[in-house]
């Protein structure tokens, strides 16, 4: 599943990261619990989160992902969306809650990992 | 960048306590180093993770410390120092959910008492010393072969 695909699924916006959007996404991560998503490591993740803080994107780059969901229509600060558009990841801002946006994703066949 | 000789390079980051919006500065400028020196992607993910844990435990836990990167031919050593306050109970501190973080690192998505957990699940090689009142020093190492 691509970016682009994963946004019209999630009937998402973008917030940064056009130029990456065709990039293929195989698994999928959903936690507001920044070390549980430490503990997780998948290539070609993309991260589900309620928190908008900046060590949201610091996780992300040290797990090499490299698409970011906001989800419940929580907007992070301007800061943040800057710091995620300088490490070149697509950030995407949908109105799903976490639990919802988690299964439309799973329905169109993301799987997350077995730990 | 201080590089000893060819084979040998040393790098060394002053972690300022209870600053959460530089927290994880560190660590990600020891993944540019080592994507640099041409190491591994999937090695420099787990580097990168448990430096990272480190750098947080530094910044939620410590008075002010030093996170230092060193590199040989043989492996990554990443050295998580600091001076105080110190682990009562080591053994607690290593368990999975343990925990004794501020509410400040919970906001954050940390401070779930899986640092300690995680940092040991991803180095070859883990020690840790510290004691009540004093400092505390945490070694990882990674291999490079």
């Amino acid at each position: 599943m691509t970016i682009l695909e994963i946004m019209e699924i999630l009937d998402a916006e973008l917030l940064c990261g056009q130029e990456i959007i065709d990039k293929e996404i195989l698994y999928a991560c959903g936690s507001d619990l920044m070390s549980d998503v430490l503990a997780f490591v998948k290539d070609h993740t993309v991260l589900l989160t309620g928190l908008t803080n900046p060590q949201v994107v610091r996780t992300a780059e040290m797990m090499d992902i490299s698409a970011i969901v906001f989800v419940r229509g929580k907007r992070p600060a301007d800061e943040v969306i800057q710091m995620a558009a300088e490490r070149k990841m697509a950030v995407l801002l949908t109105k799903y809650t976490m639990f919802t946006a988690c299964g439309l994703l799973y329905q169109g066949g993301l799987r997350g990992d077995v730990i | 960048m201080e590089t000893q000789d060819d084979a040998t390079m040393s790098q060394s980051y002053f972690i300022e306590p209870g600053n959460f919006i530089l927290a994880g500065e560190a660590a990600e400028q020891i993944k540019k180093i080592l994507k640099q020196l041409g190491i591994d992607a999937a090695l420099i993910r787990k580097v990168a993770i448990a430096s990272y844990e480190a750098e947080m435990n530094l910044v939620i836990h410590s008075v002010g410390g030093r996170l230092i990167l060193n590199v040989n031919p043989q492996e990554i050593t990443i050295i998580a120092q600091d001076d105080g306050p110190g682990i009562k109970d080591i053994e607690l501190a290593m368990k999975e959910g343990y925990s004794t973080a501020p509410d400040a690192a919970r906001e954050l998505g940390f401070g779930a008492g899986m640092g300690l957990p995680n940092i040991k699940r991803y180095s070859d090689r883990f020690a840790i010393q510290s004691a009540e009142g004093e400092g505390t020093r945490v070694e990882m190492t990674f291999y490079l072969s």
